[in-house]
């Protein structure tokens, strides 16, 4: 049987169509769309391949254990060395790049200053009314505050 | 005018791109793995579908140090602006309520100034005036139904298999729909990129077997982070949940969240 012309040009032209989706489809999707979802899967990687500022309490306490020691038992030892010593990725990569101090005084306030918003068995205080004028380094040891730092 | 020449001529260069790109897709996966290595053998590969992160508040330990939205602005880059957060953390005063009314509870004030990126003064809310007051973190709730995954029209935002709600930031047409439908306000356009950003339970850290910086520099463990397909006998998630009354952030709005909280009170959204 012969097709007539009219349906055997519709039908080129279906076939031209999908083609052409096809192929816009092949070369617009990216690779990696729908290996997990509705997204790309490559996003994943790209989102966990940015660099870190914090190098994580593990890698503090790897060289540190000195410190590790002496904050155990005491009312500090959750504190992860970062929380106080800001971020470190560098210093814990490198042991020569310099840690930087803790050099702002009010930094203990940060947590401890007197706020009814915070949990009542938390030790919080008006810093002039405790202390005076004193640091709280006088008489606090950061790692161990029950005790006087190490002269 | 198209003549029927043109037509086949157009058919047949489409053939040809078709079986072109088809024997081409295999080089274009080569040059998308070249140009995402895989990570160092020392952390060996990362699957996702064999992890499921959760972080979990208990905003009862929280003492508004501000650490963690410290932290976070440090570990991701964000715009230093005091508009521009993944995590920041908000104090809760409620008042006393005057004798004359029924109600128990007073007027509701929230502040959190930058973010509470620079910590908490004391309240300028004179404390007989005060019923209660407490802090609660906020960050990207992780939403099982989420709002903005759906409304996205280009697939950038979604969920990943370890169940966190990412941003494909080189898709991300900037056109902030995600922006508007999330109900908890975790979202903003980066004024950099020009893509969506939020929080991302910083994604580059635990793929690496290392905590979200802001659980990291929580000082009480207010917040509490987990692999739910970790084999570990101890997992501090589970723990939270099995011993602790949880709630979720506007439950009813449906959007299911997957960072409970503990310890909130009713004023809380």
């Amino acid at each position: 049987m012969k097709i007539p012309p009219q349906i055997s040009r519709l039908l080129l032209l279906t076939v031209v169509i999908v083609l052409l989706f096809m192929s816009a489809k092949t070369i617009l999707v990216p690779v990696s769309f729908g290996q997990y979802g509705w997204y790309r899967g490559q996003a994943l990687k790209e989102n966990s391949s940015s660099g870190i500022a914090f190098a994580g309490h593990e890698a503090c306490e790897e060289c540190h254990s000195d410190i590790v020691k002496r904050k155990a038992g005491a009312r500090h030892k959750g504190l992860n060395c970062e929380a106080c010593h800001e971020a470190n990725a560098a210093h814990a990569e490198d042991p020569n790049v310099s840690p930087g101090k803790i050099t702002n005084p009010q930094f203990c306030l940060r947590c401890h200053v007197k706020d009814f918003a915070k949990p009542e068995k938390f030790p919080q205080v008006d810093a002039h009314e405790h202390a005076g004028k004193d640091a709280c380094g006088t008489c606090h040891d950061p790692h161990r505050p029950s005790e006087s730092p190490a002269k | 005018m198209k003549t029927r020449r043109d037509v086949l001529k157009i058919g047949g260069i489409a053939s040809v791109s078709v079986c072109v790109s088809w024997v081409l897709r295999p080089l274009a996966t080569e040059a998308e793995k070249v140009a995402n290595p895989p990570r160092s053998a020392s952390t060996g590969t990362y699957n996702p579908t064999e992890h499921q992160w959760r972080m979990v508040i208990d905003s009862e330990k929280c003492i508004g140090c501000g650490l963690c939205a410290k932290a976070c602005k440090q570990e991701n880059k964000v715009p230093p602006e005091p508009y521009y957060f993944r995590t920041w953390v908000e104090r809760y005063v409620i008042k006393t309520s005057g004798k004359a009314t029924q109600e128990l509870r007073g007027e509701t004030v929230v502040d959190s100034p930058n973010g509470g990126i620079d910590g908490f003064a004391p309240s300028s809310i004179p404390a007989e005036q005060v019923l209660r007051s407490f802090f609660v973190p906020k960050l990207c709730n992780e939403c099982d139904n989420s709002p903005c995954t759906k409304c996205c029209p280009v697939g950038a935002a979604f969920e990943s298999p370890d169940g966190v709600v990412l941003v494909d930031k080189n898709y991300c047409i900037g056109c902030g729909f995600c922006v508007q439908s999330c109900p908890y306000g975790c979202r903003f356009l980066n004024p950099i990129t020009r893509s969506a950003e939020k929080c991302t339970l910083c994604y580059h850290r635990i793929t690496k077997g290392l905590w979200p910086a802001c659980v990291e520099v929580c000082p009480t463990g207010a917040r509490i982070f987990g692999d739910l397909k970790s084999k570990t006998p101890d997992n501090p998630v589970r723990r939270f949940v099995k011993e602790k009354k949880v709630q979720v952030l506007k439950p009813y709005l449906g959007t299911n969240p997957k960072v409970f909280y503990a310890g909130l009170d009713k004023e809380v959204r």
